[in-house]
């Protein structure tokens, strides 16, 4: 069978669906015309029907489709309402086309037939002239012939329904429409015969069978299974010597891996299945529109799902058909801008990431946004200060709303303003985007990226606390290594909330096994929990929001197959489905927006644990803190779990070391901070002229270093619940303390800075203020 | 005399029965998969050729206290949103009961078990509980969970 005969055929088993729809839908919206959706449905499978058998060529059937599509544009514009009358010579012009389907079936063409009659009347509700009369009487005598036949078709008989409708009755009686009666009946007579042997076209539907997707899945998930337990006898075989078991489980294994390919290859088809139309479809184009077109292809053999590729079928005919009606010119006007006579139109299709990119190209006159921008303000699609505000690709985008077009006339290959949207509907529908590249006077090209398949997705797989994860690749920004002792980056931790700077910005940190649940170490330490060496950090984009979840393993990146959860599932947000790893066991699929919300939440839920647990909570976010006098007037406080001991020194003992103050105390010499100096505290301290002087020494690690200060004050056990955090270096913020603002010292800060800079690096925690 | 064939089987004392035709399958212990965050009633996910089920505990559902069975059973109930496994302590055989040994189930029963079960089969020498699948497979939410486990 010839690739031709193949398109034939599925444009006979599409449009008998679509007529199917077309059919329920008029009914439908009758009942409820304020259904908008319905009515461009309608007009999109109309639409379609028409296309199509432009390029298969049935000009009786495109001439027909043409005007019923002219009157549905002008009910879809709301330019007339759509009536009974109008719905009934709708359905009137279905019924015709499924007649002359019919005769395509039989015969190979679309018959003799023009149908003026019904056209006309299709024309004249177009302009809303229709008589009463002429209406009333052309409507029934146009939809009652048809009603006789159309169901002698389906049923191979006549049916009783026109009889019982009291409407039609009266048509047989009127004397104008009998002779059309009649004639229609004589029609009939002449398809009765065929209609009665019609065989040949009942095996179209035989010869291809369509196969619920449901049932392809439910045979590769059962091939799936197969395979693993192949694997698993053929493991037990290996410890047994049985040759002629043996050489069963080895044609176990070659059966298993042919079916699994085969099953596979039933949803797998290469693109060129639905390129292999478009040769024809732009030969045909061409030489209407007048132009000279060149069809090139790449990349024809690049596989995808056979669901996406019924999916982009018509997308992708409407971008063909669109770059040769509207973007590649006339060769008159391609010699002038001195381009070759001939256009080039150039389909390319490879795969990238995981999904498939195919781009419609051609060299044309491109795009001209002014243009766009002005129609859209012209239709009413937006307003002139809307426009102003976009940029060229959200300008540019325009051409995909509904009732656009910059057409200048209406012609039937394009120009009424239905292809692009529904281009762009589809293509979303099945997950995928399109981008438009355009160069005034160069050319346009389309950019289509749909995934490979609907229910495989790429993911990364990571373990938390023994528990396996499947996060989607979508989400996936980056993966960062945090190790400790290379010190160069570390996980900080502000009030609780583990931070980490990432490209200068500071990124939010969601422990997995906290927000699951999973957390062997109580979160209650977190203030003070000690950081594992190595943490793995998974950089994700939750809708606007960037934040990374740390997990204790990154294994791999994998191809999951999605499965949806049980209904009792469907209440725990942070899973998005599960999905079947290769060992046969199940992992969950995290979803990353349901966790973001969920950590969130998490943190607001300690929160009503802290008010609940007092005494937990008092521990938590109460601090032990010394407070010193520092100058005349600053007091600052200095967390106490830094303070090694308080010492009173004589002002005499200070000597310098290499730039730095330093005292000798108790057999080693001890480098000495000036708080006033630190904090800026202008003019003579008190410390100056006095022979002694405050000192605090304070521990890090095994190191001391003293901090003098004019004056201790005392120690203070309270809770700092409102911290104006500080910009100043070395003061971590500012609290009131015993009715006094009091700086808080960032000892962390002030060893790294100003003691010794010598042994910076940064700690896993400040002072867990 | 109208009869119903009952699946049937154990958990802890009682002695439970749903219509044979609901049941898809009983299979052993599968290895399964943790759901963290989910009513402690689910224990997991089975992988049953290709196809994802939850498995739900029937004694934490019941609200009957946990054993040290270390070989539990599932049945594997078909439902309209797909397949459900019922994690329990003993499979039974399958019973031919007759409609006039029915009875609405007792007052005294308390707790959870009353609102799972729809009705009792009087056998000879034990009884027969009906278990309400409708309400069984409904697990309830985690909130409900925790306030249970604070009452």
């Amino acid at each position: 069978m010839s690739e031709m005969d193949l398109a034939i055929q599925e444009f006979l088993v599409e449009s008998d669906e679509n007529l199917n729809a077309v059919e329920r839908d008029l009914v439908d919206f009758e009942g409820h015309p304020e259904q908008g959706d319905t009515l461009a449905s309608i007009f999109r499978a109309i639409h379609t029907i028409k296309g199509t058998c432009s390029f298969l060529g049935y000009s009786n059937l495109e001439n027909l489709a043409h005007v019923g599509e002219t009157l549905l544009s002008l009910v879809r514009d709301g330019e007339i309402t759509l009536t009974n009358k109008i719905s009934s010579a709708l359905l009137s012009m279905v019924d015709a086309v499924r007649q002359m389907l019919a005769s395509i079936e039989r015969t190979g063409n679309d018959g003799a037939e023009d149908y003026a009659e019904l056209k006309a009347v299709l024309v004249a509700l177009q302009d809303g002239e229709v008589s009463e009369d002429m209406a009333s009487d052309e409507g029934r005598t146009l939809s009652e012939p048809l009603a006789i036949d159309a169901p002698s078709n389906r049923e191979g008989g006549f049916s009783g329904e026109r009889i019982r409708d009291p409407e039609i009755l009266p048509v047989e009686e009127s004397p104008s429409s009998l002779s059309t009666l009649e004639q229609n009946v004589e029609f009939l007579k002449v398809e009765s015969p065929a209609a009665s042997g019609d065989t040949r076209g009942s095996s179209v539907t035989e010869s291809s069978i369509r196969v619920d997707v449901g049932l392809l899945d439910k045979l590769m998930n059962m091939v799936g299974e197969l395979v693993l337990t192949r694997n698993q006898i053929g493991q037990g075989l290996s410890r047994i010597e049985d040759p002629s078991l043996l050489k069963a489980s080895q044609r176990l294994s070659v059966i298993t891996t042919e079916l699994q390919e085969g099953i596979m290859k039933t949803r797998m088809q290469p693109i060129g299945n639905i390129w292999s139309k478009f040769p024809r479809v732009v030969r045909d184009l061409a030489i209407s529109c007048g132009k000279d077109i060149r069809i090139e292809m790449e990349g024809k053999e690049t596989e995808l799902d056979k669901t996406l590729i019924e999916a982009i079928k018509d997308p992708l005919t409407h971008l063909v058909r669109n770059s040769v009606d509207h973007g590649i010119e006339a060769p008159a006007v391609r010699e002038e801008r001195g381009k070759s006579r001939e256009g080039v139109l150039f389909l390319r299709a490879f795969h990238e990431g995981g999904q498939v990119n195919i781009e419609v190209s051609d060299d044309g006159g491109g795009i001209n946004v002014q243009r766009v921008v002005e129609t859209a303000i012209k239709k009413g699609l937006v307003t002139k200060e809307q426009a102003e505000k976009m940029v060229d690709r959200e300008l540019l985008s325009l051409i995909f709303q509904a009732g656009f077009s910059t057409a200048d006339k209406v012609t039937n290959v394009s120009g009424r303003g239905v292809g692009m949207d529904v281009v762009k509907t589809n293509i979303e529908k099945i997950g995928g985007t399109i981008d438009i590249v355009t160069e005034l006077g160069k050319g346009t090209t389309f950019k289509v990226k749909v995934p490979l398949t609907l229910a495989i997705i790429p993911a990364l797989i990571v373990t938390t606390a023994g528990e396996r994860f499947a996060i989607p690749q979508v989400s996936l920004l980056e993966l960062v290594r945090v190790d400790r002792e290379q010190g160069s980056q570390v996980i900080e931790v502000i009030h609780d909330a583990p931070v980490f700077r990432s490209r200068g910005q500071l990124l939010p940190l969601v422990y997995l096994n906290t927000v699951i649940g999973l957390d062997q170490s109580s979160q209650k330490d977190l203030p003070n929990f000690s950081m594992p060496p190595i943490s793995n950090i998974v950089v994700l984009q939750a809708d606007t929001e960037r934040f990374g979840l740390v997990v204790d393993e990154v294994n791999d990146t994998e191809e999951i197959v999605v499965k949806p959860l049980g209904q009792q599932l469907k209440g725990v947000s942070i899973y998005a489905g599960a999905t079947i790893m290769g060992d046969g066991k199940v992992a969950l699929i995290l979803d990353v927006a349901g966790l973001a919300a969920k950590a969130k939440l998490g943190n607001r839920e300690t929160e009503q644990a802290e008010k609940e647990d007092c005494t937990r909570a008092d521990n938590q976010a109460r601090q032990t803190l010394l407070l010193v006098q520092v100058g005349s007037q600053s007091r600052v406080a200095i967390p106490i779990s830094h303070i090694a001991r308080l010492e009173e020194m004589s002002g005499k003992v200070k000597e310098t070391a290499g730039g730095q103050q330093v005292v000798q105390y108790r057999g080693a010499i001890l480098p000495i901070l000036r708080l006033n100096s630190l904090l800026a505290e202008g003019g003579i301290t008190a410390t100056d002229r006095t022979e002694s002087f405050q000192m605090v020494v304070v521990d890090e690690q095994g190191r001391q270093a003293g901090i003098m200060v004019d004056k201790i004050i005392d120690i203070v056990d309270v809770m700092v619940s409102s911290l104006v955090i500080s910009e100043q270096p070395g003061i971590l913020g500012s609290a009131v303390v015993q009715g006094y603002v009091t700086d808080i010292l960032d000892v962390n800060a002030v060893w790294r800075n100003t003691l010794m800079p010598e042994v910076a690096y940064e700690l896993p925690e400040s002072v867990g203020v | 005399m109208a009869t119903q064939q009952f699946c049937t089987f154990y958990v802890g004392q009682l002695f439970f029965g749903i219509d044979v035709l609901k049941v898809q399958e009983v299979i052993r212990l599968q290895a399964m998969t943790r759901v963290p965050q989910a009513s402690s009633v689910v224990r997991g996910l089975i992988n049953l050729r290709g196809q994802i089920v939850t498995a739900i505990d029937l004694r934490r559902r019941l609200n009957i206290s946990e054993c040290d069975n270390k070989d539990p059973m599932n049945i594997v109930i078909q439902t309209d949103e797909g397949a459900v496994s019922l994690l329990i302590d003993e499979i039974g055989d399958v019973l031919e009961v007759s409609s006039d040994s029915f009875e609405t189930p007792p007052a005294t029963i308390h707790g959870v078990p009353r609102e799972l079960i729809s009705g009792v089969y009087k056998l000879e020498g034990r009884l027969l509980l009906v278990l309400d699948l409708d309400k069984a497979l409904l697990v309830p939410s985690q909130e409900d969970t925790k306030k249970e486990d604070a009452a």
